[in-house]
């Protein structure tokens, strides 16, 4: 049987009266790679900060390894504002931040790639390895954590060895040409030790050649860190190419979801995809 | 990371040299010589815009409550450190005050003078520094959740508040109110003296400088750890720092509460270098001299705020007198007037802010190893070695 380890109940998302994300209900389960689509402004990013906890849902719960992460309900001038369903469904509000969410073991990307600028590739990395510590401010400082820094700095040479960024590691992160900056982000993600990987347009301003690349090495991920990985994509080859499933948002509901070929096939998503410019479907 | 560990040992070596030509410097010179004066105030400053840097520069967290810190730490070292059989006399307004210990003289009772001296003196250091901790602890609590620039109004409103309240006469068992605490431990102390009294080795630069050294490195070492990477995440973008696990609250506690601790040693050294303490001194102009000194030394460099804070100190006290003294009555014009040193430096500050906008260093390190090779470098008259692979 399939182990779940992302689990959104009912996630309802609004900002005062724009409703972004409308009773989305999802899974994606162990070793999967699951594929968030939609047109423009459909509310795949505000998803992904709903599950990481950048925004705390407005009604809904989330499972992570099958365990309750986040729930919450209508409150105070939300109650009046609410306009989706499932009121009353939900009684508990437990919120997290997202420090403490990627300390359980989730870690993602961002669509506008946000690597810290004054760091070279090799810091930023080894900053990720920072929320495994078991060092304190005081052993930090006078070096009592020698043996652990060793071991977090070893650890960070092999990663960027396997996702070949060691030949550019004391470069700024910012000098990286974008594609290498884009595997960058995910390198550091991966550097926390993540069960998810949350992949937000990885391949956004890639060319076709970089995008290959890319999609062989979300591929290679999976395989060598034995990844669940769920993404928001436009390139529609990379999507159907590499998801085993996916779901498709348009204004912030769920129109379809299924294999690459049912979706695809859908024509829910046909209407919704179409008179929207895309280079690549 | 060969490099990194040779090029922390060249600058430790840096550092005692320096402190072994202030030792020499402070036998030689009279006491009352000037550049005496200037480098033990440059320290103190130095330490002030150090610790103000970790925050400001490292965390940036934008905080104005340097002075404030400053003052807090001078007081308590002030307050636990008059002797008893004086604080009659200190205190005369206030019946001679509440507490009545002091912790130099404490420990002397049971230490024997010179240790009693050198442990009492440190420990009411941290004592002073720990209770400037506590302040920012508070204020941080409240304030450091919200994002943007609530932090420098929430802290240049305490500072104000705090120096008024340290004022207020009620308090004045404990603070001595508006009048001057004094006769408390100071750096004079550390001289050694014959039978008769007289000063045979002066210390009181030397031993004030090895502190600051001491405390210095210390921050350097923080910064250059683990928890200084995850301040540099947070300035270079919070919200990343956050998605990878960093807990924004915590950290920016850690170095606001840090930071404080290192103010309130830097307020505490300056009452000793005074040897008196008095709340009207610690105004909002004390955080932006500090403030001008971390922007002059470059906003993330250590190195810098020590230079800049030495060349600051040395400008405004020493260096630009003439100007004020109207003997040199150049072509008649009466233009050098007392005041015209104040005017002559606005506007080298200016020129040094507008053409040098990153600071001296920029974000970079004085980096002794690499300066040595430079100068050798220099002398055997040979190149660079050339960057033999070319990025591919
Ligand atoms: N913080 C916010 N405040 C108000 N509205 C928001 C906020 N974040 C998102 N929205 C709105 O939610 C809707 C969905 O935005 P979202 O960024 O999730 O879209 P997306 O599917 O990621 O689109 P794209 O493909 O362009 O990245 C948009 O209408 C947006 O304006
Ligand atoms: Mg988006």
């Amino acid at each position: 049987m399939a182990e779940s380890v992302l689990r959104l109940e009912d996630v309802t998302m609004q900002f005062g009266g724009v409703v972004a994300l409308n009773n989305l209900s999802m899974e994606v389960n162990k070793g999967e790679i699951v594929a968030l689509i939609g047109p423009n402004g459909a509310g795949k990013t505000t998803a992904f900060n709903a599950i990481t906890g950048v925004y705390e849902p407005t009604n809904g719960a989330i499972y992570f390894m099958d365990e309750l992460l986040v729930e919450n309900y209508p409150k105070e001038k939300m109650k009046k504002l609410y306009a989706g369903e499932n009121n009353g469904k939900y009684t508990k509000s437990v919120v997290k931040t997202p420090d403490v969410i990627t300390k359980a073991g989730m870690a993602r990307t961002f669509q506008n790639i946000r690597l810290w600028p004054s760091m070279t590739v090799f810091e930023n990395v080894l900053v990720a390895k920072h929320l495994r510590r078991t060092s304190n401010l005081f052993s930090a400082t006078f070096r009592g954590n020698r043996k652990e820094e060793a071991r977090q700095r070893e650890e960070v040479a092999e990663l960027l060895r396997i996702v070949g960024l060691d030949d550019v590691q004391d470069e700024l992160s910012t000098s990286l040409p974008y594609g290498k900056q884009r595997r960058l982000e995910i390198a550091r993600a991966l550097a926390t030790n993540p069960k998810l990987l949350l992949l937000d347009e990885p391949a956004a301003g890639m060319n076709p050649q970089e995008t290959d690349e890319l999609t062989e090495f979300i591929g290679q991920i999976r395989n060598d860190f034995d990844m669940t990985i769920l993404l928001i994509e436009h390139h529609m080859n990379l999507v159907m190419g590499i998801s085993d499933r996916i779901y498709v948002l348009d204004f912030g509901r769920l129109i379809s979801s299924g294999t690459p070929d049912v979706v695809q096939s859908d024509q829910k998503v046909i209407d919704a995809y179409l008179g929207v410019a895309d280079e690549d479907a | 990371m060969i490099e990194k560990k040779k090029g922390s040992k060249a600058n430790l070596i840096f550092a005692l040299g320096l402190v072994v030509l202030v030792f020499v410097l402070e036998q030689l010179l009279p006491s009352s010589s000037m550049l005496l004066t200037v480098i033990k105030k440059s320290a103190i400053y130095a330490l002030a815009a150090v610790s103000m840097n970790l925050l400001n520069g490292f965390t940036g967290l934008f905080s104005l409550g340097q002075a404030g810190f400053m003052m807090i730490g001078a007081y308590a070292y002030a307050i636990l450190n008059v002797p008893t059989d004086q604080r009659a006399a200190v205190y005369q307004y206030f019946d001679g005050g509440i507490i009545q210990f002091s912790i130099t003289e404490g420990i002397s009772s049971v230490l024997g003078n010179v240790a009693g001296l050198i442990i009492g003196v440190l420990l009411s250091l941290v004592v002073a520094g720990l209770v400037a901790a506590v302040f920012a602890y508070l204020i941080g609590l409240p304030v450091l959740r919200f994002r943007g620039d609530y932090l420098a109004v929430a802290t240049l409103g305490f500072a104000e508040i705090i120096r008024a309240f340290f004022q207020w006469d009620k308090l004045g068992p404990i603070t001595n109110g508006s009048n001057l605490l004094r006769k408390f431990t100071n750096l004079a102390d550390f001289n050694i003296k014959n039978s008769t009294g007289q000063v045979i080795i002066n210390l009181s630069t030397t031993i004030l400088v090895l502190i600051v050294a001491a405390c210095i490195m210390i921050i350097a070492m923080m910064i250059n750890s683990t928890y200084g990477r995850s301040f540099k995440a947070i300035r270079d973008d919070e919200t990343a720092a956050e998605a990878m696990g960093i807990n924004l609250a915590k950290h920016k506690m850690t170095s606001f509460v840090v930071s404080a601790f290192f103010a309130g040693i830097a307020g505490a050294l300056l009452a000793m270098y005074q040897t008196t303490v008095q709340a009207a001194p610690f105004k909002t102009a004390m955080t932006y001299e500090i403030l001008l000194i971390v922007v002059i030394g470059g906003i993330g460099s250590l190195s810098g705020s020590c230079i800049s804070a030495f060349i600051f100190v040395g400008a405004s006290e020493w260096w630009l007198r003439f100007l004020d003294e109207e003997k040199y009555n150049i072509l008649n014009t009466h233009i050098l007037r007392s005041g015209f040193r104040k005017v002559v430096f606005s506007v080298i500050i200016m020129i040094i802010v507008l053409f040098f906008r990153k600071g001296i260093m920029g974000e970079n390190e004085l980096n002794i190893a690499g300066f040595g090779r430079w100068l050798k470098r220099l002398f055997t008259g040979k190149k660079k070695p050339a960057i033999e692979t070319e990025a591919k």
